[in-house]
């Protein structure tokens, strides 16, 4: 990235000074721009959950940080049902990640690697999952749910979650192992060592930043699932699913507060896997 | 790509076909029957309700209508991203990651943000009442200003979405390799010129992958719609939820799940086949 | 990051294995569902009967559970509390325990036998024991009725005189000021079943597209010009009256309640709007069943013994606003949010020209459809603006349809029939 910043220094060398520090100027309000587009209203919806009830009906509303306090948002969290649905989110979370990987990098490692009959179809399979919206299915999915015992486990809910989270790992990985010259693990087979330990000792390595960014997607997807997850559980509510049931009917306050707790854990997934981030979508980085 | 032994890609993906036949296309059979059948017997009854209902038209011009105007704009605004952002050099991390921000959050949250800011009582009014431009709270969410609703939806929408398009086009951008760029200078290109004929065409298999998913996404709209506008802007997974649950009626709710997937699909088949990624640039 | 993924893994792991059986008595309710409400069930209602889970849901989503649980046979509910019309499907499906024997007691204890009897749902055996009940009513704040024309009664309006109001606020405050929860998650289906229909027409289904029925909608296309267009957005109208967005407004008791408990001397509280028929209104009855199959009905039994006590009633009325179905006094040191209320409420039953409308009976599950029938006709006629005897022509024919579908008798305040109700 530093090569590309350089091109782009040179290009600019090149001109007057004047024209130079103007572009710069454009350049950088533009990326301001973009990011209080994107920050502004995060920073307002945090107001209205600092704000309390009388915060939401102010007329006219300043959009400055005046009369807020972090009790609401503490009020918020002190709410029955609260911490253990964030503790059930996690599992779910976790399991999501868990089964998306172990399912999903091989096949992304087959689709990446070999040719084979069927790939189309499989690429067409996981294509549906994605067409299809999933709350439809809950109704069958609950009826052999309960059927399995698995209604209103965080097992269950990981499962369905693990549905939506898999094909996207699959086609994830499938990039992050294109990613991987074949040539070294090639290379490995010469110096005697099998498939298995070929794959473990060169390619995991290689690939293991991408699989941990993938991870954190799936972690994501699974986070901010709604439906699927209100409808298969009853007492073993995830955040999400949890807040749907209290807050659509809360005063104002109270959604603003449940609203930024649902952003604030994904700043934070966001900010830890920054680097990986650009890395996952590398179809082929020759 | 040479190998004798055929079995092992089946081996590596049947893990996930058999997960995906449990869980997905088991009840995805389930589902197209109920909405193909009417108290067991084939039928097309449900399709016929789900065509003749009064929000059927218009939730389907809606979707096609906010996809048509999200979809491209999405795209646009991560082309700049993208192109910015190759310009930065220190910074150039946190600058992304705040861009990426919203790629993380729920579409119950971005709702409940966009209420925060265009409701009655929200920032906007405040704005513009502070700039002088109303004298009082108007209202944007209504019935009566389907524009505005319509762009308030759409901008909300925007927020929220671009993000993936941005990633996967500054994934592409990466690629392309700087050679070619220094090539294309020396020959006295423009920028422009650059821009059109040597980066566009290289993104293009980020470009496709962007466009498939966003649009598969932009036709599954609907918890940002129903915070902002409740029902003054039928959407086709809306309507299908309501036939759902406050209808109670499964068949029409099935119907509506199977018409989204057959757009989806073929919006997915129009895109493979109007951006054709040059086999050779397959890996 | 190895770290994070492997925590998240023990993490999820040991939560799977962890959740413990409990041996509590699941309660799953309709009712009672925002933060606030379902704390106090869960620290003051439900305080002394033992363990006793209190878990909300929305009506969709209880439906979907319950008839998921009925096909797969195996249970996890053991009470439910929901609307009387919520649980119809179930007693159409044979999924509720008869509870005659807890009726009989009640009847001993004072609950009268007419609120008892909506209980059985049309059937012979009691399907639910009623737990609240509540109604509609209409909510202004004070500065409005600066704005009332003269001589009107606010505790006996017409619709003319609510016109004629309505003008006035918007002239003079240069806002349309009333409110409907015409919202998606607002109840306005039951303003026109238990409010509008009977006042105008004298019935709800009989009369669905006559004359009568026509004429009202041009009354409400007209007083509609003077409603707030964000009411399409409204589903509880105690925000916009708290938030200053209408000045009148006409809602469920429970849903205006925040609003008038929040400062009850910057409000009154009257009946709806009379028309040439009389003054509609609708009785709202939340029931208590238990599911066939329930894990622990001996628990269910003590918990809707415990919540029909007359002491449990009172405490329901003074801190959630729903009042009792016992014949029990409400006190005179109510909350006096709550006490202007039932004020309201007491002068809609009282009033002359009351015509009380039940809620539907025998629609099964199809009682989301019935609802749209009218949510659809007023979409296309007041929203809309398409010609009224056209839609409703439309309109008529689906419920018709529907009537036909399900076998449903009409129900008051329509004549009785001989099979399903007609549509005139």
């Amino acid at each position: 990235m530093s090569s590309q910043a350089m091109t782009a220094q040179t290009t600019t060398d090149t001109n007057t000074a004047g024209f130079v520090s103007s572009r710069r100027w454009l350049l950088w309000s533009g990326i301001a721009a973009l990011c209080a587009w994107v920050l502004v209203p995060i920073y307002l919806v945090a107001l209205g959950a600092l704000g309390g009830r009388q915060g939401v009906y102010q007329w006219p509303k300043t959009g400055l940080p005046t009369g807020i306090s972090i009790d609401p948002f503490l009020l918020f969290l002190r709410t029955e049902g609260v911490v253990q649905s964030f503790l059930n989110s996690l599992g779910a979370a976790g399991i999501t990640v868990a089964l998306s990987i172990i399912l999903g990098a091989p096949a992304g490692y087959a689709l990446a690697r070999y040719n084979f009959h069927g790939k189309d179809s499989y690429r067409l399979l996981v294509l549906l999952t994605r067409a299809f919206p999933l709350a439809i299915l809950a109704l069958p999915l609950t009826v052999s749910f309960i059927r399995l015992g698995l209604y209103d486990t965080i097992v269950g809910v990981g499962l369905i979650h693990t549905v939506l989270a898999l094909p996207f790992a699959a086609l994830v990985t499938q990039g992050i192992f294109l990613g991987v010259p074949k040539e070294l693990e090639e290379a490995a087979w010469v110096f005697g060592c099998t498939r298995v330990q070929a794959f473990f000792k060169v390619v995991v390595p290689l690939a293991l930043p991408g699989i941990v960014a993938t991870a954190v997607f799936a972690f994501v997807i699974s986070w901010n699932e709604v439906f699927a997850a209100s409808v298969l559980t009853v007492r073993n509510r995830t955040l999400t699913a949890y807040l749907l049931t209290v807050l659509s009917e809360s005063p104002m306050h109270y959604r603003f507060a449940g609203g930024l707790m649902l952003i604030l854990p994904s700043v934070v997934f966001i900010f830890a896997v920054r680097r990986y981030l650009f890395a996952i979508w590398g179809i082929s980085s020759k | 790509m040479t190998n004798n032994r055929s079995w092992i890609p089946y081996l590596l993906i049947l893990p996930s076909v058999a997960f995906l036949g449990l869980l997905f296309v088991v009840p995805l059979v389930q589902t197209i029957w109920l909405a193909m059948s009417d108290n067991g017997m084939p039928s097309l009854a449900n399709a016929e309700r789900m065509v003749n209902d009064i929000n059927f038209a218009r939730s389907v011009r809606n979707t096609f209508l906010l996809t048509i105007v999200v979809v491209p704009v999405q795209l646009c605004i991560a082309l700049v991203m993208g192109t910015l952002v190759a310009k930065v050099g220190r910074g150039r991390e946190t600058i992304l990651w705040i861009w990426t921000i919203p790629l993380g959050i729920s579409d119950l949250a971005a709702g409940l943000v966009w209420l925060s800011i265009l409701q009655n009582t929200g920032y906007f009014n405040s704005a513009l009442f502070g700039l002088g431009i109303i004298e009082r709270q108007a209202s944007w969410l209504s019935y009566q200003t389907p524009v505005a609703l319509f762009l308030a939806i759409a901008i909300a929408e925007i927020w929220r979405g671009t993000a993936i398009v941005m990633v996967i086009i500054v994934a592409g951008l990466n690629q392309v390799p700087k050679e070619f760029r220094e090539a294309a200078e020396i020959f006295g290109a423009g920028p422009w010129t650059r821009f059109w004929r040597i980066t566009l065409p290289l993104i293009r298999p980020a470009l496709q992958s962007a466009l498939i998913l966003r649009t598969v996404l932009a036709f599954e709209v609907f918890a940002v719609v129903y915070a902002l506008g409740g029902r003054n802007f039928p959407v086709l997974v809306g309507e299908a939820y309501y036939w759902q649950n406050q209808n109670q009626n499964y068949g029409v709710a099935a119907a509506y799940a199977v018409l989204i997937m057959i757009i989806s699909l073929a919006a997915t088949l129009v895109y493979l086949k109007a951006i054709k990624v040059d086999p050779e640039r397959l890996p | 990051m190895k770290r994070l993924m492997s925590f998240g893994i023990l993490a999820s792991t040991v939560l799977a294995f962890a959740s413990p059986v409990l041996a509590q008595t699941v309660f799953v309710s309709t009712q009672l569902r925002p933060i606030e409400e379902a704390t106090v069930v869960r620290e003051e209602l439900l305080q002394d009967v033992g363990k006793v889970d209190y878990v909300v849901e929305e009506p969709p989503q209880f439906a979907v559970r319950m008839e998921a649980e009925r096909q797969a046979g195996k249970h996890t509910v053991s009470l439910v509390g929901a609307l009387h019309g919520e649980l119809s499907p179930l007693a159409d499906k044979d999924q509720l325990e008869p509870l005659d024997d807890l009726a009989t007691k009640l009847a001993a204890a004072g609950m009268p036998q007419s609120v008892l009897d909506l209980g059985k749902l049309g059937k012979s055996n009691q399907q639910y024991i009623p737990w609240m009940q509540a109604t509609y009513v209409m909510a202004a704040r004070k500065e409005a009725l600066e704005y009332l024309p003269a001589g009107i009664d606010v505790n006996a309006l017409t619709y003319d005189q609510l016109i004629a109001w309505g003008k006035k606020l918007q002239e003079e405050t240069g806002q349309p000021q009333i409110g409907f929860p015409a919202g998606p998650k607002g109840l306005m289906a039951r303003y026109f079943q238990g409010y509008f229909y009977p006042s105008f027409t004298g019935g709800v289904v009989r009369t669905f597209q006559n004359a009568d029925a026509a004429a009202g909608w041009e009354k409400l296309k007209e007083l509609w010009t003077y409603v707030n267009p964000n009411s399409t957005n409204y589903d509880f109208m105690q925000e916009p009256l708290a938030a200053g967005e209408v000045m009148v407004a006409w809602d469920h008791v429970a849903r205006l309640k925040s609003a008038i408990s929040a400062s009850p001397d910057d409000y009154v509280v009257f009946p709806a709007p009379a028309g040439p028929k009389g003054r509609g209104y609708m009785p709202v009855i939340a029931g208590l069943a238990i599911p066939k199959g329930a894990p622990d009905a001996a628990g269910a039994t003590k918990v809707i013994e415990h919540l029909t006590t007359p002491d449990v009633q009172l405490l329901t009325a003074s801190r959630v606003g729903f009042f009792p179905t016992l014949n029990v006094q409400l006190p005179e040191d109510l909350d006096p949010g709550v006490a202007l209320l039932a004020g309201a409420v007491t002068a809609t039953q009282a009033s002359k020209d009351a015509l009380i409308s039940l809620l539907p009976v025998g629609l099964g599950d199809k009682g989301g459809e019935f609802n749209k029938v009218y949510m659809d006709a007023f979409q296309r006629i007041v929203l809309q603006n398409e010609p009224i005897t056209d839609v409703l022509k439309a309109q008529g024919a689906t419920m018709t349809k529907l009537m036909t579908d399900t076998k449903a008798p009409c129900w008051a305040p329509d004549a009785k029939s001989d099979g399903p109700c007609p549509v005139e």
